[in-house]
C-alpha cells in the first residue's frame, strides 16, 4: 500500500491514505476483532489456494509422485514402509492430505467466486432492467424470481446440474462438471441481487439528478451504469459476501452428494465424500482435515459478511 | 376473503403449470426419450413406432397437455434406470421421507420458537449470547458435516445409534412406518437432528429478530406502563405479534425440509425420495427427476397456500379487511 | 408540600455514551397536588418525556436515574426494586402515550387489554373486571361500551382509540397520570375533546396529571401550572396564567412570543434566534445564553440560580421584570 502511494508524486496521496484509514468504515473494521480475524483467515486461505502449486509439498494429480505404499499414513508419523512423514497424513492412494486440501480449496474457492460473479452480473443486470424499464419486463423478471424463490436454492442448483448433465455428451461430463457446477450455483442465486437492485433502482429512478440526466438526453444504459449502479453497490457487496459463503457451502454439498466436482478434480466437498468412507475404519484424518478447512472457510466468510452488513448498511438487517 | 382464496389458488395453479412445463421440457429435450427407452438392438421401424406411441410426432402444446393429463393421474412414465413406473417407486419411498421431515419439522419449530423467544427476552444474558454464537456456527456448518459429526460421535465412538437406514419398519397398508419399532425410532434420531438443526437455527434467529422488533413497539411500552407482568408482556403481548412473520418463514422452512432431506438421506443412506432424486441426477434418470420436481412443487405450493390462509386465523385485521374487500 | 401526589427533587437522568455522559434531565424539581394538572413544555429533546419516563420507571437503558428523589404519595419510588416498581405502574401511576394508533396491541380486543390490566392490579373476579372495563370505556365517552368491548383496536377511529388508551391508563385507578403528548398525533378537532376529557377525569377523580406537550395551546387550555424545560433543566415553573402573561425567564418569554395564542393578545409572532443546543454540545453556564438577548458573562459561567417569582420559580441571573417582557428576545 505504501508502495503505491510512494509512486504518486502528489502531496495529497498520504493524507488521502490517512483519510481512508480514519474513515468510519475502516474504523469499525479495526474495532471489530471478529471481522479482523475472519478477514485474515479468508485472505490466508485465498492466498494459499492461489499459490497451492508452490506451497503444496506434493502434486496430488501427478501419478508419478504417488506411491501406493504411502497409503493411510497417519499425520506426523513416519510411514511403516517408506518412512516418509506427512503433515496431515495420506489417503488410501498415498496422496498427501495437506496437498489435496490446498488443491481442493482452490476448486472450492474458484467455483464459489465464479458462481457469485455469475449470480451478481445476472442479478444486477436483471434488477436494473426490471427497476428502470418497468412494465412487462419487470413483471416477467420478478415473477420468475418469485417462482424460483419458492424453491430452496440448493434444489434449483441440483436440478440445473442434472439438466446440464443430461445435455452434455457423456464423454465431456467430467471435464465440464466444474463449469456446470458454477452455472448451477450461479443461476440458483441471482434472485437476491435482482430484488435489492430493482428496489434501489426504482427509488433512484425518480431522483432529480436522474431526471436531469434523462432530460439532457443521456441514453438509458449510460444512466443505469453511471448514475444508478453506484448507488446500489453497498448492498450488492454485502449480498455478494454472504452469497459467497452460501455458494461455497452449496458447492461442497453438491460435491459431497456426488453431483458436483468429480473425483478427478476434487473440491473440499469431494474430499469429504471420499473421507466419509474411512469414518468407520479409523483413518479419521482423511475426513477430519478437509471438513475443518471447509468449516473455517465458510465460517470466516459468513462472519465477514455479517460484519459487512452491519457496517455498510444497518437497515439491511 | 373468498375472492382472495380464489386468487391465491389460481396463482398456485399457474406456478404448477410452469413447473410442469419445465418438467416436460426436461423429459422431452434432455436426452432422447426414444434412445433411452429402446435397447441397443433397434430398427428404424421401432423408433418410429415408439415416437408415435409416445406422441412425439404431435405438436408441442398437445404433447404438453397429454403430459399434464398423465401427471395428474400420477403417471410419470418409466424410470430409465429401474424400468419400473416412477409413481410406484416414489410411493414406495415417500413414507420414509415424510416421517423424517415431520419429526425434524416439529423439532425445528418447537426448538426454534422456544430458543428465539429466550434469546430475545434475555438479550444481554450469558445463555442467550452462547446460543446466538453457536447458532452462527450452526448456520455456517453445512448440513452434511453435522450429519457426519453425529455419526462419528454416536455411531462410531459411542456406538449408541445406527448410522444408516431406517431400522425395522412396520407395513400399514400402503405405508411403511418406523415409528412402531425400537430400531426404527433409534434410526430416526440422528437423521432428524441433522435435518432439523439448520432449520431450527433459522427459525430461532428469525423469531429473535422479530421479537426484538415487537418489543420496541409502543404497545409493549404501554403494556409495561400498565404494570403487566413480564411474562404477560413477553408471551401474551409480544409473542402473538411476532407470529405473523414467523409463520411465513416457518412454513416455507418446513417446505425446504423436504428438499434438504436429499442431503440428510444421502448421509444416512435413508431410503426416501431424496436419495432417489440424487441417484436419478447421477444417472440422468429424467422421468424420476421430472416426477420429483412435480411432486415437491405441489407440496411447496400447498404449504405456501396454507401459510397464507393461516394469517386469517391470527390477525383479526386481515379477517375484516379482506372480508369487506371481497364484498366490494 | 407533603400532600403532593408526585414530588420530584433534583432529578438527574444520565446516558453514558462513547463520547462522555449526557444529561437529558438535570436537577429538575417539582410537585403535583391531587386534582392538579401540571403542564410540562419545551422543544423536542428538552427532557420532557425523559422526565415522565423516569417517574414511571421506564427509562430505556443505558439511560438511568443518577441523582435526586421521586416520591409518589409520600413513598419514595426511584430506588424501588423492579418488581415493586412494576406493581406501582398502572396501579398508582398511569401513563398515556402519544400515538393511539400504535399504543394498543393490534391482536387483542380492547376488553382483553382492559380486563387484563384490571385483574393484574385489583383483586376482582373475571366478570367484575369485565363490568369495570365497560364502565371505564363508558367513562371516557365510548358509545355503546358494552357492545364495543369485544372489538379490536383497528375497529376504532384515532380519537376513539385515544379514549381507549386513557381508559386503560385509568382502569386500575391510579393517583397520578403521566400524559406524554396525548394530543399530538390527533386531528385538531379531536384534540379539544381529549383535553376536555382529561380535565374532567382529573377533576372527578382527583387524579394528579403530568401533561407533557410542546403545544402551549393545550397547556393554556388544560393545565393549572406549567413547567418550562430547556436543555434538560427547568427554566421556569408557575401558575399558567402568571407564566403566560408575566414570563420571568427570557426563554419562557421567547416561547410565549412565538406561540399563536388568542388569549395572549399578540399580533405578531416572534421567533427565538438559533436552536436548542444538542446534549452532546451544551454550553457552559446557562444553556440558553447563546440565544438570550440579556446574556452577560455571569450567564456564560454559571447556570442561573433559582429565584422566586410570583407563584413559582425561575432559573435566571437576569429575570425579566414586569414591564420589560414585551420586548423580550
Amino acid at each position: 500500500m505504501s508502495d503505491s502511494t510512494a509512486k504518486q508524486p502528489e502531496p495529497v496521496a498520504p493524507s488521502r491514505l490517512r483519510k481512508v484509514w480514519e474513515s468510519d468504515f475502516v474504523y469499525s473494521f479495526r474495532h471489530a476483532p471478529v471481522a479482523v480475524v475472519a478477514a485474515s483467515m479468508v485472505t490466508l486461505m485465498v492466498l494459499s489456494a492461489l499459490f497451492a502449486p508452490l506451497i503444496a509439498p506434493h502434486n496430488p494429480f501427478d501419478p508419478a509422485t504417488l506411491n501406493l505404499m504411502n497409503g493411510f499414513t497417519p499425520p506426523m508419523e513416519p510411514n511403516a514402509f517408506t518412512g516418509e512423514v506427512f503433515l496431515l497424513g495420506t489417503d488410501d492412494q498415498g496422496r498427501d492430505v495437506f496437498s489435496t486440501i490446498l488443491y481442493g480449496m482452490r476448486i472450492s474457492l474458484f467455483v464459489g467466486f465464479a458462481a457469485v460473479t455469475l449470480a451478481m452480473v445476472l442479478g444486477v443486470t436483471l434488477g436494473l432492467l426490471a427497476g428502470y424499464i418497468g412494465g412487462w419486463t419487470e413483471t416477467i423478471i420478478m415473477r420468475i424470481a418469485d417462482m424460483q424463490l419458492t424453491f430452496p436454492a440448493i434444489l434449483v442448483a441440483m436440478l440445473i446440474f442434472g439438466i446440464a448433465k443430461g445435455i452434455t455428451p457423456p464423454e465431456y461430463r467430467n471435464d465440464m462438471a466444474i463449469w456446470v457446477l458454477i452455472l448451477a450455483i450461479g443461476l440458483s442465486d441471482w434472485v437476491q441481487f435482482a430484488r435489492v437492485v430493482r428496489g434501489a433502482t426504482m427509488v433512484e429512478k425518480n431522483r432529480e439528478y436522474v431526471q436531469a440526466a434523462r432530460l439532457i438526453g443521456r441514453r438509458p444504459v449510460s444512466i443505469m451504469v453511471r448514475h444508478i449502479l453506484p448507488n446500489v453497490l453497498n448492498p450488492v457487496l454485502v449480498i455478494a459476501t454472504i452469497s459467497l459463503a452460501l455458494a461455497i457451502i452449496a458447492e461442497a454439498t453438491l460435491s459431497f452428494l456426488g453431483v458436483g466436482a468429480p473425483p478427478t478434480q476434487p473440491s473440499l466437498g469431494t474430499l469429504i465424500r471420499i473421507g466419509q468412507g474411512f469414518l468407520f475404519s479409523g483413518e479419521w484424518w482423511i475426513l477430519f482435515f478437509p471438513a475443518c478447512t471447509l468449516l473455517v472457510l465458510a465460517l470466516s466468510v459468513n462472519l465477514l459478511g455479517d460484519w459487512l452488513r452491519d457496517a455498510l448498511n444497518p437497515r439491511l438487517k | 376473503m373468498l375472492a382472495y382464496i380464489i386468487r391465491r389458488v389460481a396463482q398456485s395453479v399457474l406456478v404448477l403449470l410452469v413447473v410442469g412445463l419445465v418438467a416436460f421440457s426436461m423429459f422431452r429435450f434432455v436426452g432422447d426419450p426414444v434412445d433411452n427407452m429402446l435397447g441397443q438392438e433397434r430398427t428404424q421401424a421401432d423408433i418410429e413406432r415408439l415416437r408415435v406411441e409416445l406422441g412425439l410426432d404431435q405438436p408441442f402444446p398437445v404433447q404438453y397437455g397429454k403430459f399434464l393429463g398423465q401427471a395428474v393421474q400420477g403417471n410419470f412414465g418409466l424410470s430409465y434406470r429401474q424400468g419400473r413406473p416412477v409413481a410406484d417407486i416414489l410411493l414406495e419411498r415417500a413414507p420414509a421421507t415424510l416421517e423424517l421431515a415431520a419429526v425434524s419439522g416439529l423439532m425445528a419449530m418447537i426448538g426454534g420458537i422456544g430458543l428465539g423467544v429466550f434469546t430475545a427476552i434475555r438479550r444481554r444474558g450469558l445463555g442467550a449470547n452462547i446460543v446466538m454464537t453457536s447458532s452462527l456456527v450452526g448456520v455456517s456448518l453445512p448440513t452434511f458435516l453435522i450429519g457426519i459429526l453425529l455419526i462419528y460421535v454416536f455411531s462410531v465412538e459411542l456406538n449408541w445409534l445406527p448410522s444408516f437406514g431406517r431400522g425395522e419398519v412396520v407395513r400399514l397398508g400402503g405405508w411403511t412406518t418406523g415409528f412402531l419399532t425400537e430400531s426404527g425410532l433409534k434410526a430416526l434420531i440422528l437423521p432428524s437432528i441433522t435435518l432439523g438443526l439448520y432449520q431450527m437455527t433459522l427459525i430461532m434467529r428469525l423469531v429473535r429478530t422479530e421479537m426484538l422488533e415487537v418489543l420496541r413497539q409502543d404497545y409493549i411500552r404501554f403494556a409495561r406502563a400498565r404494570g403487566l407482568r413480564e411474562r404477560s408482556v413477553n408471551f401474551r403481548h409480544a409473542l402473538k405479534n411476532t407470529m405473523v412473520p414467523v409463520i411465513t418463514v416457518t412454513g416455507l422452512q418446513l417446505g425446504s425440509i423436504i428438499a434438504f432431506a436429499i442431503i440428510t438421506e444421502t448421509v444416512f443412506q435413508w431410503p426416501g425420495v431424496g436419495l432417489l432424486f440424487i441417484n436419478a441426477i447421477q444417472f440422468v434418470d429424467i422421468p424420476v427427476m421430472a416426477a420429483y420436481l412435480m411432486l415437491i412443487s405441489v407440496m411447496f405450493v400447498a404449504i405456501n397456500l396454507i401459510v397464507d390462509l393461516l394469517y386469517f386465523a391470527i390477525d383479526p385485521r386481515l379477517r375484516l379487511d379482506r372480508g369487506t374487500g371481497a364484498k366490494a | 408540600m407533603n400532600t403532593a401526589v408526585l414530588s420530584v427533587r433534583d432529578l438527574v437522568v444520565e446516558i453514558p455514551t462513547r463520547n462522555g455522559v449526557l444529561r437529558p434531565v438535570d436537577q429538575v424539581s417539582y410537585d403535583i397536588a391531587p386534582g392538579e394538572i401540571l403542564g410540562v413544555v419545551g422543544e423536542s429533546g428538552a427532557g420532557k418525556s425523559m422526565t415522565g419516563n423516569a417517574v414511571i420507571g421506564l427509562l430505556d437503558p443505558p439511560a438511568r436515574i443518577t441523582g435526586g428523589e421521586i416520591h409518589v404519595s409520600g413513598q419514595r419510588i426511584d430506588n424501588l426494586p423492579r418488581e415493586a416498581l412494576r406493581r406501582l405502574r398502572g396501579r398508582k401511576i398511569g401513563m398515556i402515550f402519544q400515538d393511539p394508533l400504535t399504543s394498543l396491541n393490534p391482536l387483542l380486543t380492547v376488553g382483553e387489554q382492559l380486563t387484563e390490566t384490571i385483574r393484574e392490579h385489583l383483586d376482582v373476579s373475571e366478570s367484575e373486571a369485565l363490568n369495570r372495563a365497560v364502565a371505564a370505556l363508558d367513562e371516557v365517552g365510548i358509545p355503546a361500551a358494552r357492545q364495543r368491548i369485544g372489538s379490536y383496536p383497528f375497529e376504532f377511529s384515532g380519537g376513539m382509540r385515544q379514549r381507549v388508551v386513557i381508559a386503560l391508563a385509568l382502569c386500575a385507578e391510579p393517583e397520578l397520570v403521566i400524559a406524554d403528548e396525548p394530543t399530538t398525533a390527533l386531528d385538531v378537532s379531536v384534540q379539544a375533546q381529549i383535553v376536555a376529557l382529561l380535565k374532567r377525569l382529573c377533576r372527578d377523580r382527583g387524579v394528579a396529571v403530568m401533561l407533557v406537550t410542546h403545544d402551549m395551546g393545550v397547556i393554556a387550555e388544560a393545565a393549572d401550572r406549567v413547567a418550562v424545560m430547556y436543555a434538560g433543566r427547568l427554566a421556569e415553573i408557575g401558575p399558567v396564567r402568571d407564566v403566560v402573561s408575566h414570563p420571568t425567564h427570557p426563554y419562557t418569554a421567547g416561547l410565549m412570543a412565538s406561540t399563536p395564542l388568542a388569549s395572549l393578545g399578540h399580533n405578531r409572532l416572534r421567533q427565538i434566534p438559533g436552536a436548542m443546543p444538542r446534549l452532546e454540545a451544551l454550553p457552559d453556564g446557562c444553556a440558553f445564553h447563546p440565544r438570550c438577548a440579556y446574556a452577560e458573562d455571569t450567564c456564560r459561567a454559571e447556570p442561573g440560580p433559582s429565584i422566586e417569582t410570583c407563584g413559582g420559580r425561575a432559573a435566571c441571573w437576569f429575570p425579566l421584570s414586569h414591564d420589560e417582557q414585551e420586548g423580550a428576545a
